[in-house]
């Protein structure tokens, strides 16, 4: 069969498709990529919403709120937020933003929309596959939710589960069907991830394009490459954990607890070990943050060489750095345990391969800047996120090497500063790197302009948003305030930090308030935007050169061909300031004399 | 003096890129000639990384664990040492079905997938007798750590097996389809034969484990 003759087909069965095969159990990569996205904002609607409620209670602890209360009954007595119900909140919000937002929106969303698209094949390897894996996430999440509304409500162990507090149904009164709920939810979560995963990578090696070896990929590409191994690595290691956590739950197996009295009663469980569970969580847990900031560190090269018509400072080492944090992520679980009896030589080792992380980090973060040195910027929405993302990855990864040293953690474990450190990295940085993402490749998306103005609004209030609300939280971890306490203020010597802790909730209720804005443009400018063109930033990557929004199978009669890498910004003696991937060679014309000629 | 036409680095001492993707054209390097990997084996070896690093963490906290005050080691029912060897000869049966299907000799190839996968199931129903035999001597899910272990890994591995029963399956269905070409059919077996080789190794694992006690 022929190539124009194959096209003809998808042409002819795209227009077959009625809009629930074509819009709902679509199979195609593109809907896919959107199907996670749009859930993902959704979803991180209620994560944020849960946290504004854990904001009301530290910022003004004790107050009444007899309308939350009319709102959930269950979480209020007498107007005032019950405890048990914040430690259901802090579990939920954690448990929502990492693995139901971020993880989602960037693997799944972006992921999902831009491999086949910048690699230029026409769909993922395996689209039933594909389809599946994005229709495991809704039951996931309906399961998840599901916990605030049966007995005892949702778990109150933390995202991070540890037991015995989320294996003894006895221990808190969300430990009960809820945390089993909050289990099954993950282990079929993290099936789509697997399922999402496999896809990816079989896709960059096996469907790229004529002319596209794997050192011309996009550093997009490369992420969302390395991001997939990432998850296929690790996720199966909590996979493992859960199901040994659920047999201690509902069939009285003993690997995780140990002797425990509940309530003056002895249990049947002997002899398992808690830790046990935290290396298993752990060595998930680390690379989990590293599947979460990956992506948006390719995302951002691509759009920080977009926008500064220069070409990405040093391709291999941002290839090679990345490889480097991927392999890194998988050694440096040990530093979330220093305080849990861990021998001192086993934290020295830990120590350092954390603190050797920090070099290929340190490797992209001078890349970046080198590509921003004496550029031409233009300060889209997408560039200014991308820019913030770079600030606030270096923000968050300085307190990480505080955090890396036993000395130092050990003081501050499990205090507001660890709860700084990671909200600028995950909840600011990489949550950046998804605002930038859909400034960027929106107009792809759906083939319409999102309004700018309002865009770079947004970004003002969100960038000081997030410094005004978690820089102030490391002098709360210095002040010795403990996370995830519902009233630290009954501490005689944390009461003078009250004040500090309303300005941090009035500034969280303001960021929160400004992501409205976004929402709002994107609705509005998905109806009623602009019409994108083609190639509205001028970018040289492949999805560039496909129709806004592409077509079912992309590329139309042909395929297309790469004849350079994704980064040839302002080329000397070209006529245009980039070069699209697909130009080949000749086609670029000679200038008449050379004052370029350098090499 | 030549214009830059790209800023690409160059590098002459390298073949010219290349992309998996066949046909002609200027793109053309050295491996584009080379018939590419089926996807599905390059998923196929991906699943087998996911299931070893599973039951790495399953066999890892059974290692830690097992060195714990309260671990009593569970006696092993003998059935055991009979569906190992079951399992081996499954391998080999789809061995001599690998080698049978490129050679053109349809029927032969088809037969031993279809021993191999009998053997594979006669297998699993020898796995629930060991269970069975461990119930009768008293021996639950939760009478004691190593019992834990013995029930959760033999039941992680009897589902993956299962899996793998599909896919024999799969593999025996298309032996018997004239349609498909016998090299296509042949690269499935192939693809089927990685796994399922990899659930037989597993197993050996385990039984080491279980065993070592």
């Amino acid at each position: 069969m022929s190539t124009s003759h194959a096209a003809a087909t998808t042409e002819h069965v795209e227009h077959e498709l009625g809009f629930f095969r074509k819009y709902i159990f679509s199979l195609d990569h593109k809907i896919i990529g959107i199907q996670y996205l749009l859930t993902s904002m959704v979803m991180a609607l209620i994560g944020g919403v849960l946290a504004m409620l854990i904001r009301l209670q530290l910022g003004f602890p004790g107050w009444r709120w007899p309308e939350l209360q009319a709102l959930m009954p269950g979480g209020f007595q007498n107007g005032v937020l019950k405890p048990d119900f914040y430690l259901a909140l802090v579990t939920m919000h954690g448990t929502i933003m990492i693995f139901f937002v971020l993880t989602t929106a960037l693997s799944g969303g972006f992921g999902n929309f831009l491999i086949p698209l910048q690699i230029g094949a026409r769909d993922m390897a395996f689209p039933f596959m594909n389809a599946l894996s994005y229709w495991l996430y809704p039951p996931a999440v309906v399961l998840l939710l599901a916990a605030f509304v049966v007995t005892g409500g949702a778990p109150s162990s933390g995202w991070t589960a540890y037991p015995p507090l989320s294996a003894v149904a006895q221990a808190a009164p969300g430990s009960g069907l809820g945390q089993t709920l909050w289990l099954l939810s993950l282990v079929v979560l993290i099936l789509a991830f697997l399922f999402g995963g496999l896809n990816y990578i079989t896709t960059v090696l096996q469907l790229r394009a004529r002319g596209m070896s794997m050192l011309r990929l996009p550093l997009t590409i490369w992420a969302m490459f390395i991001t997939a191994l990432l998850m296929l690595l690790s996720f199966p290691v909590l996979t493992a954990a859960v199901i040994m956590l659920l047999f201690d739950r509902l069939a009285g197996t003993s690997f995780f607890v140990p002797e425990v009295v509940v309530g003056g009663q002895l249990l049947s469980h002997t002899g398992g070990n808690p830790i046990l569970w935290q290396h298993l969580f752990w060595f998930l847990g680390h690379p989990e943050v590293y599947v979460l900031i990956l992506p948006p560190m390719g995302m951002v090269s691509d759009i920080l060489a977009a926008n500064s018509r220069k070409p990405i400072f040093g391709y291999p080492f941002m290839v090679g750095s990345m490889a480097a944090i991927g392999i890194l992520s998988f050694l440096v679980w040990g530093h979330h345990m220093y305080t849990s009896g861990m021998h001192p030589l086993v934290g020295m080792a830990f120590m350092t391969t954390t603190l050797a992380i920090a070099v290929p980090s340190a490797v992209k973060t001078f890349n970046w800047l080198a590509t921003l040195w004496r550029a031409r910027i233009r300060f889209t929405p997408a560039m200014l996120f991308a820019i913030g993302f770079v600030s606030l990855f270096v923000t968050g990864g300085l307190t990480g090497v505080f955090l890396a040293q036993p000395p130092v953690d050990i003081q501050m474990h499990d205090t507001y500063f660890v709860v700084a450190h990671f909200h600028f990295v995950m909840a600011s940085a990489a949550m950046f790197g998804v605002f930038a993402g859909v400034y960027h490749w929106f107009p792809k998306m759906f083939g319409r302009m999102l309004n700018e103005r309002l865009g770079r609004l947004h970004f003002w209030l969100t960038f000081i948003g997030i410094y005004a609300t978690f820089f102030p939280m490391h002098f709360l971890g210095f002040a010795g305030v403990t996370r995830r306490y519902y009233a630290y203020q009954l501490f005689e010597r944390l009461r003078d930090v009250q004040p500090l802790n309303t300005a941090i909730s009035i500034a969280a209720f303001g960021l929160g308030l400004a992501q409205l804005l976004f929402i709002a443009n994107f609705v509005y400018s998905l109806f009623w935007g602009p019409r994108a063109e083609r190639n509205p930033w001028r970018a040289t990557t492949l999805e560039w050169q496909a129709p806004s929004p592409p077509p079912h199978g992309n590329w139309g009669a042909v395929e297309p061909e790469v004849h350079r890498w994704a980064y040839d910004y302002s080329v000397p003696g070209a006529p245009e300031d980039f070069i699209p991937q697909t130009t080949p060679a000749a086609a670029v014309a000679a200038p008449a004399h050379g004052h370029g000629g350098h090499a | 003096m030549s214009a830059l036409q790209t800023l690409e680095k160059p590098r002459a001492d390298r073949p010219p890129p290349h992309g998996p993707a066949a046909g002609e054209g200027p793109g053309r390097g050295p491996g584009d000639g080379a018939p590419a990997l089926q996807p599905a084996r390059v998923a196929t070896w991906l699943l087998v990384g996911v299931v070893t690093i599973l039951f790495a963490s399953f066999s890892s906290t059974y290692l830690a664990r097992r060195t714990l005050a309260d671990w009593r080691p569970v006696a092993m029912p003998p059935i055991l040492w009979v569906n190992t060897a079951m399992l081996l000869a499954s391998s080999a049966a789809l061995e001599v079905a690998r080698r049978a299907a490129p050679r053109g000799r349809k029927a032969a190839a088809r037969r031993a997938t279809a021993v191999a996968a009998l053997l594979g199931a006669g297998f699993l129903v020898g796995q629930v007798m060991a269970w069975r035999a461990l119930v009768a001597a008293g021996v639950y899910l939760a009478t004691s750590p190593h019992s834990d272990f013995f029930y959760l890994l033999t039941g992680a591995h009897g589902l993956h097996l299962a899996g793998g029963l599909v896919a024999l399956g799969y593999a025996w269905w298309r032996a018997g389809r004239v349609a498909v070409p016998t090299t296509a059919q042949a690269a499935t077996l192939t693809t089927v034969a990685v796994y399922w080789h990899f659930v037989d190794v597993l197993w050996l694992y385990l039984l080491v484990i279980l065993f070592w006690t």
